[in-house]
């Protein structure tokens, strides 16, 4: 019983509810946010040494005991994965602050920021699976709202589309909590856990794993369930591309990584082979769709797809060495992926154009910008000894060792293609001589910089200090390969 | 019960899909509700239906109804209620700034080259 877990949770809901008030008066709520920000980080990173040190943390809210209250549960993955994204939001708040502008900043942009870090943050900790669907809601109802902010032409157009798949894929939701409520009657997700492994996972049970795999891959954009994301990423701005880019997607990817190893790990020849087929095509639909365009925001956009695909790949494989590269690689993609988006929101405002064939000569006038762009592309593609590297050879070691040498082969080329499509924007965007670009107002460009930057170091740092954090990540993937060690946690104490 | 439930829910989702696939930003806003409406029935069949008895009588009761479809679905009215009402406003504004409701002429150049 730890109440520590709830803060994550608790700081961006008292946080959004008090800047609601202060919506005409910019600096206090500027002045606000960084402070619970700073205060949210604090908290996380206080939850995750909690979780090392003491193992998994619980919290049974109102005090009702384990299977019949809502639990919130914090592993190690979930509690690092809490801890990135307060991290990222940090970031993406110090970015906003000279870049969202007045008429998004005095219309809620602060307090339903907010709520969305809320919302992920709610749906990493929770134990309890209709709660996923809550926090999964709180979520969606915030980016909706981020997303059409400013109102311009193609972002309502886009709006409207991605909210018409989150809602049947949240009906999909509902239905297939339905389904296990009726089959296993609980819902703690332990429970389920201790519940269908004593049924020893019939066939009704793979069929409602296909249905979250289903829900899941439209949130997390696994192939086929893809072809909403490239055209809705690309409508908002800048700091809200890099929350969606970097965080959302992940909520899908870690809801699929934490069912598939803690309920449906019994008929894996099934449900994990799919899971594998499925994550090999969405690689590929990703390098394909990060060649062919010349559009700086669709190339990142793209690569979002690959990792997803990357990091499924690892969970299919199932072994505790595929898990853990699967967290390393995820934790990886949230940080470059953050820091990209927010280089590109740089290079876009700059040159107002995201058609590389329109740039050109930036590094002249903004060598800080390329070079931080070209380390970040650098680690995206997983070059040693920067992040990506460690979590991809994980990743492709376990899926030779358990003889899947085609999806192993298409991970390690997928890496070459990745690196090709980040080289084509710093080769067009950052060499060749500069022209005269038409700017509205100054670009604040050293601000800006920084938040990426200060990413960017990071994820240096991680891929430098692998060595180090090994020990964390594999206690994460220990608690994923062993769902006794998250079940006794929750139920037994 | 059950069957005719399910013969009902069967019956929603078909006009929530039917609405959905038309061209008219409002017919689809109503397949949405439809939809929602369905998933709700839906979880109310799953946990079981019984006939003349309340969620929560006591340690001692003889019968009681399973009470945690009922709240699960109060949940979910309120988040589809919430959604659905966002969407009203979102269409209505999309109408003012894009001048229709058809999905398909709504369709722009803006992002899709």
């Amino acid at each position: 019983m730890n109440s520590l877990i709830i803060l994550p949770i608790l700081i961006p809901l008292l946080t959004g509810i008090i800047l609601i008030f202060f919506s005409k008066n910019i600096p206090v709520q500027k002045l606000i946010s960084v402070i619970s920000s700073l205060l949210m980080v604090l908290s996380a990173l206080y939850l995750a040494v909690a979780v090392y040190q003491d193992g998994i943390q619980t919290m049974n809210l109102s005090n009702w005991e384990a299977p019949f209250g809502i639990t919130l549960v914090s592993d190690m993955l979930s509690a690092l994965l809490v801890l990135t994204t307060s991290v990222i939001a940090l970031a993406c708040l110090l970015y906003s602050f000279r870049s969202i502008g007045k008429e998004r900043e005095s219309f809620f942009y602060y307090p339903v920021f907010f709520f969305l870090v809320l919302g992920i943050n709610g749906a990493f900790t929770t134990g309890d699976i209709f709660n996923l669907f809550v926090f999964f809601e709180v979520m969606l109802m915030a980016s909706y709202v981020l997303l059409v902010l400013g109102g311009t032409k193609i972002q309502l157009r886009e709006t409207i589309k991605y909210i018409l798949v989150n809602v049947i894929s949240s009906a999909l939701f509902v239905i297939a909590v339905a389904y296990l409520y009726s089959v296993v009657g609980t819902l703690n997700m332990a429970h389920i856990s201790e519940r269908i492994s004593q049924i020893g996972q019939p066939g009704i049970v793979t069929v409602i794993a296909v249905f979250f795999l289903l829900v899941f891959g439209i949130k997390g954009a696994i192939f086929p369930l893809y072809f909403w994301l490239p055209g809705s990423y690309y409508a908002p701005p800048a700091p809200v591309m890099a929350m969606f880019g970097a965080l959302l997607t992940k909520v899908g990817v870690y809801s699929i990584t934490r069912t598939y190893t803690l309920f449906f790990y019994h008929d894996t020849g099934y449900t994990h082979g799919l899971l594998e087929i499925l994550s090999i095509f969405t690689i590929i639909v990703g390098v394909i769709g990060a060649i062919a365009y010349s559009d700086v925001k669709k190339i990142i956009i793209y690569n979002v797809i690959v990792a997803v695909g990357v990091i499924l790949f690892g969970v299919a494989t199932l072994t505790e060495e595929s898990l853990a590269g699967s967290v390393f690689y995820l934790i990886h993609d949230m940080i470059i992926k953050a820091a990209l988006f927010l280089l590109i929101g740089i290079i876009v405002k700059i040159t107002g154009t995201s058609s590389i064939k329109k740039m050109g000569g930036l590094i002249h006038q903004y060598p800080g910008l390329a070079w931080t762009f070209f380390i970040a592309a650098l680690a995206l593609a997983g070059i040693p000894p920067l992040s990506g590297f460690a979590g991809k050879v994980l990743i492709v070691r376990s899926g030779l060792e358990s003889g899947n040498y085609w999806g192993a082969g298409i991970v390690l080329l997928s890496s070459l293609f990745v690196l090709f499509s980040v080289m084509k924007i710093f080769i067009n965007v950052f060499w060749g001589s500069p022209r005269a670009y038409r700017q509205q107002e100054p670009v604040p460009a050293k601000w800006l910089l920084a938040a990426p930057a200060v990413l960017t170091a990071f994820a240096v740092l991680y891929g430098l200090g692998t060595e180090a954090l090994y020990p964390i990540i594999s206690l994460a993937a220990e608690t994923l390969s062993n769902p006794e060690i998250y079940i006794n946690a929750v139920l037994k104490e | 019960m059950e069957i005719l439930m399910a013969f009902l829910i069967g019956i929603l989702f078909m006009s929530a899909t039917y609405l959905m696939l038309s061209k008219s930003l409002l017919r689809i806003i109503v397949g949405t509700g439809l939809l929602s409406h369905g998933a709700h029935l839906l979880i109310l069949t799953m946990g079981g239906l019984k006939r003349g008895a309340a969620p929560l009588l006591g340690q001692h009761a003889e019968a009681y109804a399973d009470p945690l479809p009922q709240a699960l679905i109060l949940t979910a009215i309120v988040i589809s209620f919430g959604v659905t009402a966002f969407f009203l406003v979102l269409a209505y504004r999309a109408y003012q700034e894009l001048g229709t409701d058809n999905m398909d002429r709504m369709r722009g150049k803006e992002g899709n080259e």
